[in-house]
């Protein structure tokens, strides 16, 4: 500890100015945005850009802005500009909240986007729901969303988890077999996934072996899999997502478990297929979007832009997430010539994605019973990469539509009230 | 120090409180919002009672998020399953994050030093994981949701906190206050100058006869108290409640925000938590890399500024 | 039941012993030096991605021979330039700086490998299980335990029977005597510390073989550390042992029963502890301050 106190003090000043600097800045810059206040329109965008789905909300957030360019190069939103300001909210509920404050009340934002994490999703929507902003979910998939919680100015793009399940669960009792035994994450997402693919397994005659609840984050599932494999299902389905199912997955193929039991599950991303070794990319599963749709219109402009501003990786289900709710604010905004919320809200019911935005052979649209895109299932196997494509991981084997999964809007429990 | 306050003192009060009253009007021009000045206060208050132990007492207790946590826990228990009343929730809150405090105090209030630093953190961590794990109960990973504050019904005059973010605002200013006072008032007895005796020199405090564990583990009880106090403000900032309030990052969080306000100054973490929280939101919107930045300042203020913004002015003014 | 219940048994000392091998290297480093090392995670992951950054150049082997020394060398850096300063300091300090460092870590390797998971194979020939019916000892799993015993054994042959292990025990009961007798105590504890800093190294190593490799995963491993250390007890290096072993054990039977609280388990083992025998298993009172 024997620094001279004088060198010590030419440490803390220079750090001080540095500090000083940086502080000016932070004063200078609000007021450039505000004076770029008048003409552009302002979508936020709020997902969790750091933490565990940092590789899925990135990806979206891609998505976005590539629909954002494309809308401003046709001319913008009623002959304005549009902006996204994307904001981080870390997975966690109060950032997320504090975001969507400041989104809406400092920055102006018309519309809002996000989270993929489906607790924030919901935090941020009873904010927008105060504030009356029109509010598309673009990656959060708890059924509640667009259910029992339904809001009128919120709209959900992905799946629910009841139509994941019911767009596999037919497919893999016949091809598999009827004793399942799932493996799931234990919150929201994990029990209402495992919840409708149980209902769908006895609706089919089959039996439930068991139901391994793993909390988030588990890195060891040894134990899940020695009680799973002791009950001999016909099946092990696996249900959690991002990282964890990517160690389950390799688990289970180091096991050897593959070869004794069928592996499968529901929800499947490109993201995770991506992170595990070729010999782990095993099982059927859903995919929300794919990018190998051969003969579809729109889908290789889309794979050639995503590719120019995504290091030449092939987009997945998420860009498309965030692409679709970029267009579809911009659509129905151009449509209905105003960006009201509660028009637009309105307008947005029984509102159809063009071919180029919807990039799937079926019809996609929102349905106004319980705000929720009828969008396709990719119902397909994973595989280490097709016919010598490395960037193919996913067989796709049956594409069906929106309408067939979902269950009818009164069986969602979503009541929609509108403002007075 | 006697009772009267120096003409400067008074002045600096006067400024301080001037400034956080007004702050709903002076913070949008300068690119702010009031949702920024709430949260602020909130997590000073945290960082305040963080630092009664830390600061004034000498304590180190590094898993005091846990209390916070428990205090948000508390309140959205009382909104969604009592009575839709804003005072009983943040009384729930603080009872809840008092009681348990006070409870565990109690078992380790004789350690000291860095194993007690490690115990407070993974005991701080089991609260964490009963939060997390319990959800059907906690709503576990996605968070308590279900209610929200409720306008406050005077008799004479109703408060609407719900809608109005100035209104909130002053709601929780005024909170704010009222803790605030009770923290000075302690500080400034003769209870409060003991614990003062006792961070400076433990062993001369026990030579003097004075109960050292009994007054940490009173110390640590009231500081758990004003945590389960802002856990419940933070609860009706929200309108929700998660663990990641009770994880031990978020303790560092309060932790760094006292040393790098001040830890000996009464209002250094006040200090801290505004420059903290205002940091962190600006940094987050200008990139993804944030946290590298929060990370830096973390080392920065540990390496050169280890007394904190308002130690380094006050040796600046004293050189 | 006997049979499932020798199998979580036996899987838990598996998974034990890689908890074991994290919580020794974070109480190496707490012990000498009084620092309890928030960014071990962080040193974890970095290994990890060394290894799978030097895979495609010198193999799998050599991937874990020189990724954790790398690592070491990195601590090494870290330990002089950041943590040096703090020594004669409040702990309050230096807990702040790893704690900063934790978030420099995990926002460095996200910025340098990118946020996407990274695909780690391992030889063929590891990959598989010993046999249908013990499929979850696979090969990869008893060559982490081996690893981690070769580890082990050789820091406590270090410990016990060269000169510099020596002194750090020494160091580690009485630091100003150590220094009064000559010894460079500033070399001891770099050296100390990246001793510590290897062992998390090759922890992340050998896990991005079986964990998937991404920026938040050495997050999860801190806090079994630290319960193995405060179990088996403060400043005792076989305790930490030990409570690595015992609560990959107790995680493992209970998952038998009660899945969902096998992780529970060990934060009810340490309250036992701090009730019962606050020292740890093998803590020395007086380790505490």
């Amino acid at each position: 500890m024997a620094t001279p106190y004088s060198s010590r003090r030419f440490d803390r000043r220079s750090v001080l100015k540095g500090a000083a600097g940086l502080g000016a800045l932070g004063v200078a810059s609000p007021f450039v945005i505000a004076a770029r206040a008048d003409t552009p329109i302002r979508i936020g965008m709020i997902d969790p850009l750091t933490g565990v789905y940092a590789a899925v909300a990135q990806n979206e957030v891609i998505g976005a802005k590539l629909a954002v360019d494309q809308i401003n190069a046709a001319g913008g939103v009623l002959g304005r500009p549009l902006e996204l300001l994307v904001e981080d909210s870390a997975n966690d509920v109060g950032t997320g909240v504090q975001k969507a404050r400041k989104l809406i009340d400092r920055d102006q934002v018309s519309f809002l986007i996000g989270d993929v994490n489906s607790g924030v999703a919901q935090a941020i929507a009873q904010v927008s729901n105060e504030k009356k902003i029109l509010h598309i979910v673009s990656g959060g998939h708890t059924d509640s969303i667009t259910g029992p919680d339904c809001k009128w100015n919120v709209y959900r793009v992905c799946n629910t988890t009841t139509m994941e399940a019911n767009s596999v669960c037919s497919l893999l009792f016949k091809q598999y077999g009827k004793k399942w035994h799932f493996i799931t994450p234990d919150y929201a997402f994990g029990h209402t996934l495992q919840k409708a693919a149980a209902v769908d397994l006895a609706k089919l005659g089959g039996t439930v072996t068991g139901n391994e609840l793993t909390p988030l984050g588990t890195t060891d599932f040894s134990a899940y899999l020695i009680k799973a494999q002791a009950a001999s299902p016909d099946v092990i389905v696996v249900l959690p997502q991002g990282s964890d199912m990517v160690n389950c997955l390799k688990q289970i193929v180091q096991f050897g478990l593959n070869q004794q039991i069928h592996v499968a599950g529901l929800q499947q991303e490109l993201e995770s297929l991506e992170a595990m070794p070729p010999e782990a990319r095993i099982g059927i599963w859903m995919f929300e979007w794919y990018w190998k749709q051969p003969g579809i219109p729109g889908v290789d402009k889309f794979v050639a832009d995503i590719r120019k501003v995504n290091n030449g990786k092939v987009p997945t289900a998420r860009n498309w997430f965030g692409y679709a709710s970029v267009h579809t604010l911009a659509g129905v905004a151009n449509q209905q010539k105003t960006i009201d919320s509660v028009a637009l809200a309105k307008a947005l019911g029984n509102f159809e994605l063009p071919p180029e935005i919807k990039l799937q052979p079926n019809k996609c649209y929102y349905r106004p019973g319980d705000h929720q895109l009828m969008t396709s299932a990719f119902v397909g196997e994973a595989q280490s990469g097709g016919a010598g494509d490395p960037e193919d991981l996913f067989r796709v084997d049956h594409v069906i539509a929106g309408d067939e999964t979902a269950p009818p809007e009164d069986a969602t429990g979503c009541k929609i009230q509108w403002p007075a | 120090m006697t009772g009267t306050l120096s003409t400067r003192k008074l002045a600096v009060l006067l400024a301080i409180w001037a400034l956080l009253a007004l702050a709903p009007y002076w913070m949008p021009p300068l690119g702010g919002y009031t949702a920024l000045g709430t949260r602020v206060l909130v997590l000073a208050l945290a960082a305040m009672s963080v630092n009664f132990l830390l600061g004034f007492t000498g304590v180190l207790s590094f898993g005091h998020a846990a209390y916070f946590g428990l205090g948000a826990y508390g309140a959205g228990f009382a909104l969604k399953f009592l009575a839709p009343s804003t005072p009983l929730a943040i009384v729930c809150g603080m009872m809840l994050g008092g009681l348990v405090g006070a409870a565990l105090g109690w078992v380790i209030a004789h350690r000291r030093g860095v194993y007690f630093a490690m115990v407070t953190i993974a005991i701080g961590q089991v609260f964490y994981y009963i939060a997390f794990q319990w959800s059907s109960l906690t709503g576990g990973d996605d968070g308590l949701r279900g209610f929200s504050r409720q306008p406050i019904d005077f008799g004479l005059f109703k408060l609407d906190i719900v809608s109005n973010s100035e209104t909130f605002y002053y709601f929780v200013l005024v909170c704010f206050a009222l803790v605030l006072a009770i923290m000075a008032f302690i500080l400034r007895s003769p209870f409060g100058r003991t614990l003062i005796a006792i961070r400076e020199n433990e062993r001369r405090a026990r030579f003097l006869g004075i109960p050292v564990d009994r007054h940490i583990w009173i110390a640590f009880s009231l500081s758990c108290f004003f945590m389960g106090f802002a856990g419940a403000l933070y609860a009706l900032v929200n309108n929700f409640a998660d663990p990641r309030g009770l994880h031990y990052s978020q303790s560092g969080d309060f932790v760094m925000m006292a040393v790098m306000g001040g830890m000996r100054n009464f209002w250094g973490p006040l200090l801290g938590a505004a420059v903290f929280v205002v940091l962190q939101d600006y940094l987050s919107s200008v990139t993804v890399n944030w946290m590298s930045g929060v990370g830096a300042l973390f080392v920065v203020i540990v390496l050169f500024f280890p007394r904190g913004l308002l130690g380094f002015v006050r040796s600046k003014s004293q050189a | 039941m006997t049979q499932l219940l020798l199998f979580n048994v036996t899987n838990g000392l598996i998974i034990g012993a890689f908890y074991a091998l994290m919580a020794l290297g974070l109480s190496l480093i707490l012990n000498l030096s009084n620092v309890i090392n928030f960014a071990h995670g962080g040193f974890l992951v970095i290994g990890g991605y060394l290894a799978y950054t030097i895979t495609p150049y010198v193999g799998f082997w050599g991937a874990l021979l020189i990724a954790p020394v790398l690592t070491a060398v990195i601590g090494l850096a870290v330990e002089g330039v950041l943590i040096r300063p703090l020594y004669g300091r409040d702990p309050l300090y230096s807990l702040l700086m790893t704690f900063g460092l934790a978030f420099i870590i995990e926002d460095g390797t996200r910025f340098i490998w990118g946020a996407q998971g990274k695909p780690v194979t391992i030889p063929p020939f590891l990959a598989r299980p010993l046999s249908h019916e013990l499929f979850f000892i696979t090969g990869y799993r008893i060559f982490m335990v081996v690893t981690v015993t070769i580890a082990v054994a050789l820091i406590f042959a270090l410990l016990r029977y060269t000169r510099l292990g020596i002194r750090i025990r020494a160091a580690t009961l009485d630091l100003e005597m150590v220094a009064a007798m000559g010894v460079n105590v500033r070399i001891l504890r770099s050296l100390n510390f990246a001793a510590g800093i290897y062992l998390a190294g090759l922890a992340g190593a050998l896990a991005a073989g079986q964990l998937g490799l991404e920026p938040t995963m050495g997050t999860g491993l801190l806090m079994p550390s630290f319960i193995a250390i405060i179990i088996g007890g403060v400043g005792s290096l076989t305790g930490t042992l030990i409570g690595g072993l015992l609560i990959g054990v107790a995680s493992g039977v209970t998952a038998v029963f009660a899945p969902a609280a096998s992780e529970a388990v060990m934060y009810v083992l340490m309250a036992f502890i701090l009730l019962a025998r606050p020292r740890g298993l093998l803590g020395e009172e007086g380790m505490m301050t």
